[in-house]
């Protein structure tokens, strides 16, 4: 009971500050915002049992990702936007592709129950390190890890002075 | 004994939460009276000694001075978050405390006044259990630079906001290094539970972290000073240069609020040391750890705790601050490479006495 409370304040929470990222003016507000929605998730995700998602989830996005959107915002001074944003010829599109997301969401929705209930599973952090370090994953993240260090050493050699 | 109810735990949780929050507050109070006297007694001068016996009651006065101040905010500033950042920061500081444990469990007295359940219930002294308590931990210090960031942008101040980011690269690079330092006792432990960490300690100094991992835990120290914004390592309020830094703007509580969150945060990096590197609330000498019949684990926790915090007075004291640059090639050049090369060590020198 206690937890499907939990869960319904932090998805409305979530939500709600998800739709603030949007309709915000003011970039910081929009990222403060963005970063309230990424703690929601995390708590979800301990609420799921997985207290390592939910702490990776806000090592990586809220510490580390936001911080690097604050400074930039921060640095570059961004100004509260003017006028309606972009251009009007994006609405119609827009519109459609809000409608099938719409849909598609409802879809899955109508056939669920309304006391969210996941399957039972080892969510402690050496089950999943197993899972993460074992022939189905290893693979994958090591292949991620690289992907990473190419992006990074691509930005540092954009990044430098040229001589 | 029957298990606890959910009410039952919340309210166990709950009130060792209060307990350890005030305990903290009360500690940071005294700490700034501490800290000023014995400041003033390594460089030859008295401190404040006027104010009730010996000036004890320097805190207290300034408490009230700064309750009775006037509330102000720059007119340029960016109202909202120039309020919120001081919540944010003292917020962020206490989180941390949550998985720290403080000593071993302690049975609660039989008396008539306590109810039913908790008579002779043994309460661990650790307000949560996490399974990724390092994790958790490392998570919330990396979420502590938003209120010196938010405080310093607030201000619309250009002291403020060299300070903010001054503070946020630091804190940014010395986590990486305080963060590797944690592997090695991890390692050891086979575990993310600090409790693990320092049940693993036991039985006596030779069992220490500080000594049979003598490297990680130096570099846990001069990163947890720069993490917490100490000298040799305090450029982001180098008032030399920045005025106050990131709190120029600030008076009254709100600046009150985020002295407290630096006093918090240099408390938690010292009672984080004890528990990983000091052994916790274990005696050096198995034979010390109790007198009389009572269990002294709290007395040593606390004598370990109090010993590191003197330490960073101390420091304060002798050294004198680091450029920006020499910061931040000590952290990335040094601190880091060295903490990886100290945790591939450790891993094959585990390796190969497990072979």
């Amino acid at each position: 009971m206690a937890e499907t409370i939990l869960f319904y304040a932090l998805a409305i929470t979530a939500f709600s500050a998800a739709f603030a990222v949007v309709l915000q003016k003011s970039a910081l507000g929009s990222a403060f915002a963005l970063i309230v929605v990424l703690c929601s998730l995390s708590a979800i995700y301990g609420l799921l049992g997985s207290p390592i998602l939910a702490t990776l989830q806000i090592v990586i996005y809220a510490g580390a990702v936001m911080v690097l959107f604050l400074f930039v915002i921060m640095l570059l001074d961004v100004r509260r936007e003017k006028g309606g944003g972009g251009p009007r010829s994006f609405v119609p599109l827009a519109l459609l592709f809000a409608g099938l997301l719409v849909l598609q969401v409802g879809a899955v929705l109508v056939g669920s129950e309304l006391v969210p209930q996941s399957a039972p599973f080892d969510g402690s952090a050496k089950a999943f390190a197993r899972r993460l370090f074992s022939q189905d994953y290893v693979y994958v993240f090591e292949a991620t890890s690289v992907l990473i260090v190419a992006a990074l050493a691509g930005a540092l050699a954009l990044a430098r002075r040229r001589r | 004994m029957t298990a606890l109810t959910w009410p039952q735990e919340l309210a166990i949780r709950s009130a060792l939460a209060l307990t350890v929050v005030a305990f903290l507050l009360g500690l940071f109070s005294v700490m700034t009276y501490i800290e000023r006297r014995l400041l003033a007694f390594m460089q030859f001068r008295l401190g404040p000694n006027r104010t009730g016996p010996l000036g004890l009651f320097q805190p207290v006065a300034d408490g009230i001075k700064l309750f009775f101040k006037e509330e102000f905010v720059p007119q340029a500033a960016n109202r909202w978050a120039f309020i919120a950042a001081p919540a944010v920061a003292i917020t962020t500081a206490l989180m941390a405390v949550a998985v720290i444990p403080y000593g071993g469990a302690v049975t609660m007295p039989r008396f008539d006044l306590l109810p039913e359940w908790l008579r002779g219930r043994p309460i661990p002294l650790q307000i949560a259990h996490l399974d990724v308590g390092v994790l958790y931990l490392f998570a919330v210090s990396t979420l502590g630079v938003y209120g010196i960031v938010l405080a310093g942008w607030s201000a619309n101040n250009k002291w403020s906001l060299i300070g903010a980011l001054r503070s946020s690269a630091q804190m940014f690079s010395y986590e990486l290094a305080l963060g590797l330092s944690w592997v090695g006792p991890i390692l050891l432990a086979e575990s993310l539970r600090i409790e693990d960490i320092v049940a693993c300690q036991a039985g006596g100094i030779h069992r220490w972290n500080a000594i049979i991992q003598l490297p990680a835990f130096m570099i846990y120290l001069f990163a947890a000073t720069a993490e917490v914004g100490r000298l040799p390592f305090d450029l982001p309020e180098a008032e030399a240069e920045l005025v106050a830094g990131f709190h120029t703007e600030y008076a009254s509580m709100k600046f009150a609020l985020l002295q407290m969150a630096e006093y918090v945060n240099m408390i938690t990096v010292s009672v984080l040391a004890t528990d990983f590197f000091l052994g916790g609330w274990h005696a050096p000498l198995v034979s010390l750890q109790s007198a009389a019949g009572v269990n002294l684990g709290l007395l040593w926790f606390g004598g370990k705790t109090g010993a590191l915090l003197f330490l960073f007075i101390w420091l304060r004291g002798t050294l004198p601050r680091l450029r920006y640059d020499q910061l931040m090639r000590f952290g990335w050049k040094v601190l880091v490479p060295a903490a990886v090369m100290h945790i591939l060590g450790t891993a094959a020198v585990i390796l190969w006495l497990t072979r």
